[in-house]
This record gives structure tokens, sequence and C-alpha cells, in this order.
């Protein structure tokens, strides 16, 4: 039997950080869409962000990219492939390490400027009080799990935490994969969660607004008076 | 041929006294809200002098505009790819600092200080971060020339000439010039913004911003050669001159045209073909721009195309305005005006009659008759400088339209003063710019009568696309949205959805007061309103 804090915590609270999420984003998209921005800070400061802003969102996009092979793809399926879990490890340590290194590197970046430059400070948001710190820790919470990957007999987080967060999402939560993980593993989930629940109300909402349909759609557009 | 119409504008540059009523009204009207303190969507330079933001026309270092690319029509700062790759940080964006650092003064000081000898003073304090500030830059520094010579040297325009030019030049002469977004036919700020927030309205071509669908990626503020979009810090959002689009689907000018002390702004209907456009933007050589973008352009008074127009949608009323626009009568007509830099490929519609009193102004101080056609023609035939200048800003170099506009003006100028005067007047005065008296005589009732129904031929607004109205039977004044359907009484006054302010009354996140939730979630409803 699992601890009821064990279930709250790996059971219910991740649906309802979910339910959040979701609705959350489609109440902001359709009430405050005006709100959708970046709210760049380019025009105070260019030459940190220059190097910050790519260093930290680049290495963002491979952390994530590791991030959802290593959770949603079952370790027998690369097994399959013929890539032995060593050769997993080794690689995501070395590629997942990079990356979290150039997005902490990036983020200490953007920091130092946020907090360095007046105007850039003043322009600061209420929910960026909140946010920075939080990104900072889910990140150096995930690069801690990351370097314990270096030990002698390394966790495989893939027969745990990623089972967890599979059975997630086939409602049927396996909240002992979870609590068997070490200690920086559930610390980093449960930032995440954090994070995830304060998404819809910061400037995060920016990631969603990721504008693909540029690379096909014509320069120029046109728009009637009547239709807008 | 795909016919469309734009409300354009002409500036009649002879006449700016650069008294920047037209840039006060304009921000009273539109930026004067924190976040826009440093925007100006309407605002006057001195020429020869650097521009606003500092230096905007070296493309070389914004990459606004279009270039050719193996023959291809390409944003100068790259293709959608290297967009894209660039979103986290805009290499070309200007900082706040080109334009300049906005601020206030503490005049709280003034009313605050105790009683003391001194007197107490009011000093500078930062806008973006609240800190006391040195005052080292602002919004026309360098006005008439002020400032000396650095300022000068910073002109890309002079810069492109040579230096012995520059010298002569600083004592040949100066002008105003008068700037707002040129709602291009082929507008760049349009085609760097990713999220497909910046549209050309089809009914009058003008160049909006969706505030809505603006997600902040501030491309369009350095994709614009004109730097005419602006980045509101605060809002996170691009804005720009709307060319004040309620005034003018309402059918009345512009604010700064309105209000312009030297009357000098004309505005009217041109009719293009839009399947031109591309062709005309992508001519290799940059000084066949202009003539290109003329060949766009389409006579009303044809009926071929008066046809093609209402069969493309544009109502009767813009099709006869667009006979009497006086913005026609100076393009095409009277070829006295002049594009802004149609080097940029953007085909820009805000165009200028370029000035001819500095050539009469160095002419009478050497002692010659400034009035004299023989004079003048031999000046502007000799004043190589200032023609060279403007040519750089109004032919992309070419001085042969310049000088033609020029003579122009001259002729009329000439003309004029012999009716005024009484004296005998000589056909060939007209004839030499390949005018005639009659033409003479209405070039210079537009130009310095200057009436307003004449300077403003603006026609009410239309929508494109709506359906045609339905037969119907009965009262045709109850169709639904009819002034006979009643469904309560405030919609009487409601103005059409279509200005309705979606976000009016709205909080957002990022404005939010942080106390209610007022304007967070949609009124109740009351009823059965709807
Ligand atoms: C592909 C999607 C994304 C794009 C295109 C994007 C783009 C941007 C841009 C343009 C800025 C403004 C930089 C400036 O001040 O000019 C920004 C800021 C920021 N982004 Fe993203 N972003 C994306 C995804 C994300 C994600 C997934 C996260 C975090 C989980 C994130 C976190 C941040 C943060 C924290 C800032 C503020 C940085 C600061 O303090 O100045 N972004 N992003
Ligand atoms: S001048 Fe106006 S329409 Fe033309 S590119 Fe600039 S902002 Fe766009
Ligand atoms: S109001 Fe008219 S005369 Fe005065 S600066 Fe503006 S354009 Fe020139």
């Amino acid at each position: 039997m699992n601890h009821p804090l064990d279930t709250a915590l790996w059971g219910v609270l991740p649906y309802l950080v979910l339910t959040l999420f979701l609705a959350g984003s489609a109440w902001r998209y359709r009430y405050d869409r005006f709100g959708f921005t970046t709210r760049s800070s380019q025009l105070h400061e260019s030459r940190l962000l220059s190097v910050g802003g790519p260093l930290f969102h680049y290495g963002l996009l491979f952390v994530i990219a590791g991030h959802l092979t290593g959770l949603l793809i079952p370790e027998s399926w690369t097994e399959a492939l013929r890539v032995s879990e060593h050769t997993y490890h080794l690689t995501s340590l070395l590629v997942g390490g990079a990356a979290g290194l150039a997005t902490a590197a990036g983020l200490a970046l953007l920091l130092h400027r946020r907090l360095s430059t007046p105007s850039v400070r003043r322009a600061t948001l209420r929910t960026d009080l909140l946010l920075h710190p939080l990104l900072s820790a889910v990140l150096l919470a995930g690069l801690t799990a990351t370097a314990t990957g270096a030990a002698a007999h390394p966790y495989d987080y893939r027969r745990g935490v990623s089972v967890w967060f599979r059975s997630l999402f086939a409602l049927d939560p396996d909240v002992p994969a979870m609590t068997h993980a070490p200690f920086v593993y559930r610390l980093h989930a449960l930032l995440a969660m954090a994070l995830f629940t304060l998404w819809p109300f910061s400037r995060l909402v920016h990631a969603f607004a990721a504008p693909l349909g540029y690379a096909v759609r014509p320069y120029i557009i046109y728009r009637s008076r009547a239709r807008t | 041929m795909r016919v469309m119409a734009q409300v354009a504008m002409v500036m009649n540059l002879d006449k700016c006294i650069g008294c920047h009523t037209c840039s006060v009204t304009c921000k009273q009207t539109w930026t004067n809200r924190s976040g826009t303190e440093y925007v100006w969507f309407n605002n006057v330079e001195t020429r020869p002098g650097r521009g606003y933001p500092r230096g905007y026309e070296d493309q070389e270092k914004w990459r606004g505009g279009w270039e050719l690319r193996h023959g291809r029509l390409v944003p100068r700062t790259g293709g959608r790819a290297r967009r894209l790759a660039r979103l986290f940080a805009n290499p070309e964006l200007p900082a706040l600092d080109d334009y300049y650092q906005p601020w206030t003064y503490d005049y709280d000081e003034l009313l605050s200080a105790p009683l003391g000898d001194d007197v107490p003073t009011a000093r500078p304090r930062s806008l973006t971060d609240g800190r006391p500030t040195a005052v080292t830059w602002g919004p026309n520094w360098d006005d008439d020339l002020g400032g000396g010579p650095e300022h000068l040297a910073g002109d890309p325009v002079l810069r492109a000439m040579n230096d012995t030019v520059r010298l002569e030049y600083e004592r040949a002469f100066m002008f105003h010039l008068p700037r707002i977004c040129e709602h291009c036919l082929n507008p760049s700020c349009v085609a760097v913004c990713p999220s497909g927030a910046l549209y050309k309205r089809i009914e009058d071509g003008i160049v909006l911003v969706d505030q809505d669908r603006c997600r902040g990626w501030r491309m369009c503020v350095s994709g614009c050669p004109y730097k005419k979009v602006y980045f509101n810090h605060r809002t996170g959002k691009a804005e720009k001159c709307t060319f004040c689009y309620p005034r003018v689907e309402a059918g009345e000018p512009t604010v700064c045209s309105e209000t312009c002390v030297g009357r000098l702004r004309y505005l009217g209907v041109m009719l293009y073909d839009a399947d031109r456009v591309g062709e005309a933007a992508a001519v290799p050589g940059e000084k066949d721009l202009y003539p290109a973008q003329l060949g766009c352009f389409l006579d009303p008074d044809d009926p071929e195309i008066a046809r093609a127009a209402e069969e493309s949608g544009i109502p009767h009323d813009w099709i006869t305005a667009a006979r009497r626009s006086p913005v026609r009568a100076l393009i095409s007509t009277y070829r006295l005006a002049l594009p802004l830099h149609p080097e940029y490929r953007t085909l820009p519609m805000v165009w200028y009659v370029p000035p001819l009193s500095p050539v009469v102004d160095a002419l009478s101080g050497s002692g010659h008759d400034g009035e004299d056609p023989a004079n003048l023609f031999a000046a502007i035939d000799a004043l190589r400088i200032p023609v060279e200048y403007l040519a750089g800003l109004f032919t992309a170099g070419d001085p042969a339209p310049v000088e033609a506009a020029l003579c122009r003006l001259a002729a009329m100028r000439s003309h004029m003063r012999r009716v005024n005067l009484g004296e005998p007047q000589d056909p060939r005065i007209a004839a030499s710019v390949g005018l005639d008296e009659r033409s003479m005589h209405a070039m210079y009732r537009l130009l310095a009568l200057a009436k307003y129904e004449e300077r403003y031929v603006v026609p009410t607004t239309y929508a494109a696309g709506s359906p045609e109205p339905q037969p119907v039977s009965g009262c045709s004044l109850d169709a639904e949205g009819g002034p006979g359907m009643l469904p309560d009484e405030e919609a009487f006054h409601a103005p059409p959805s279509a200005l309705r302010e979606p976000a009016a009354g709205r909080a957002n996140l990022l404005t939010w007061n942080g106390r209610d939730t007022a304007g967070l979630f949609p009124p109740r409803r009351r009823g059965t309103s709807r």
C-alpha cells in the first residue's frame, strides 16, 4: 500500500497540474490573447541578450527533445534497435549534460542581465519574480540528476521515472515507480509540476506562440476590414 | 489585372516650416502612453541630418526593406529560415539609445522644495528605469542643423555623396522632412512578421498591427527600412502609424494632415494593379523602381479600368474619388511628387514634392533674381549638390526626375508671378516643362491655394467582399443588423462590429492591478440580452 502522501504527490497532483495547465492556457488564450507575448526586453539591452537568449533557448530545445525521448520511449524499444542501455546512458549523459549546461549558462546570463540592467530590472513582471527562481531550481535539480548519472551504479530513470510518467497517461499511475526514485529526481519532478502550474499565468505562454506557420505562409498578408 | 485602392499621401516639402505640430498632435492622439514614450508615429527631421532613429537609412546596418537575391525578392534581413533562427534575439533591432532614452522631470521638486536661497530645479529622470539621468539625446536633437557638423556626417544619404559635396552642401541648404509610415504596396514589415500579425487592408491599403496576434517577436521593427514600426516596451507588442484609420474610415483626414500648419499634406485615393506590384518591386535597376511604381498606378478616367475596379469590388464613390484625387494629380499627372527611398523596394505610398525654395534662396542669396525662369532653370542645372541629395532621397540617385519636378515648380512660380504682376504671359515657360497654361493654373491652385476640400479627397469606408444585400420582402431596414432591427436599445448606438474594440475594459495578466478580477472574465450575462 502506498503512503497517502505519495499517492497524493504522484497519483493525484499530476492530474491537478495538467488540468490547471490546460484550462489555464485555454482561458488565457481565449480571454487574454493580448497578453500572449514574449515581453521582449531587447530594446533596453541587446548585448547580453544576444548571447544569453539563444544559448538558453537552443539549449532548452535540446533538453526538451531529450526529455521527450527519455520519458516517452520505453527502454525495450531502444533495446530492440540494439542500442544498449550503456550506450544510451552515455549519450544522454553527454548530450543532455551539455545541453543542460548551456541552458543553465544562458539562464544565468539572462538572470544577471535582468538584475544588473536597471531598465530591464524595472521591466520585470511580477510573475517573473516567481518564474525565474523556479526555472532555475528546475534546471539545477535536473542537472544534478544528470550528474548523478556519472556515478558507478547510476539510477536508470527509464525503468522508474519514465514508467511512472507514461502510466499517468494510461490513467493508472504507477506510484511506486516514483517513490523508489532518488530524491533529486522526485524534487525535479515536483518543481517541474510547479513550473507547469505557473506556465499559463506567466510569460511562458510565449512558447505556445512559436510561429511555425511562418515557414510556409506567403510574405504579404491582406486582410479585409469586414473580417477583422 | 487586379485593381486595388489605397488612400495615399503627398507632402509638399516647400511648405514645411518644421514646426512639429503634426508630430505633437499625432503623439497626443496615439502614443502618449507609457511604453510608447519614445515613439513618434509622425516625426519631422531636418535634412541633411541623421533622422530618427539615428541613421535609420543605413540599410547595411539595419537591413530593412527588400533586396534582390538571384533575381528573387527577399527581405534584406534574410528569408524565413533566418528569421525563425533569430527569434531569441534579433541582431538588427535598434536599441532605445538609437531613438533616445525617454525622460521626464521631477516637477514635484518645484513645489515641494523647502524655502531657500536657491531656485529649486526639476532634474531629469529616466522613464525606463526611474533613475536620475543626464539627457544626451532626444527627439530632434539636431533640429535645424543644431549640434554641429558631426551630425551631418552621420547622414547616410550625405555619406553616399563625396566629401567636397558635403562641405559645399552645408552652405547650400536645409529643409524639413516629415515622415510617417509609408503604408507600402510591398510592405517588408508584413513580410518579416512571424506571427502574421501585420497586414495590409484590402479596402484602403492601410498597414496595421493586429494587437491580439502580435507575439512580440520584434522582427517588424528591423524589417521596416523607414523604422516606422515601434516596440511598446510595456505591453511587449509592436505598434505603428495607423494612418488614423478611424478618421479615414469616416472620410476625414489624418490628424497630422488636419493639423498641419503649412497645409502641405494631400490625401487621396490611388488605384493600382496588385498583379504588377511584385514585378515592379523586383526590377533589377534601383533607378527603375520609381518608374516601375508609377507603372503600377491605374487611370480611373479610363472606362476600362473603372469597370475592372467595380468588378474588383471597389465602390463607385471610391472610383470618383480616385478621379478627383489630389495625390494622383501630384504623382501621375504633374509628376511633381516622388517616393521616399524607392530603393528599399517596398513601394512606399507617402510621396513628396521636392523643395524648390532652397534653390531659390541660394540664387537670391547670390544676388540673382530667384524667380526668373531662365535663372532658375540654370540654377537647378548648376546646383548639382542639392539635386543630387534630393535624388539620393527620392529617386535612388537618379537626378533626372528630381530636376524635372523642380523645373515644373520653377515654371509655375515664374508663370504665376507674371500673372500676378500683370506682365505679358509667356506660353513658352509652360511649354518648356511639357505643360500648358491650364495645368499651370490647376497646379498652382492645388499647391499654393490648397483648399481644404481639394487637399483631402477621402471617401468613407466600405467592406470588401461583404455579401450582396439580399432582396428582402417587407421593410429593407429590418434586415439583420439594419437600423430597423432593434434587438436592444444599446445596439442602436453601437459602432459596427469591426470598429468595436475587442480588448476594451479587459485586463491583461501583464497589466492586471492584482486586486480584483474586473476585466479578467467575461461579464456575467444579464437576462437574455442575446
Ligand atoms: C520555441 C519556442 C520559444 C520561442 C520562440 C521563445 C522566444 C523567446 C523570446 C523572443 C524571448 C524574449 C527575449 C527578449 O527579451 O527579447 C523569450 C524570453 C524568455 N523565454 Fe522563451 N521562447 C520559446 C520557448 C521557451 C520555453 C519552452 C521556455 C521555458 C520553459 C522559455 C523561457 C523563457 C524565459 C524565462 C524568457 C525570459 C528571459 C529573460 O529573463 O529575459 N522560452 N523567449
Ligand atoms: S513604411 Fe510602413 S508599411 Fe512600409 S515597411 Fe515600414 S511600417 Fe511597413
Ligand atoms: S505641421 Fe506641417 S508644417 Fe509643421 S512640421 Fe508638420 S508637416 Fe511641417
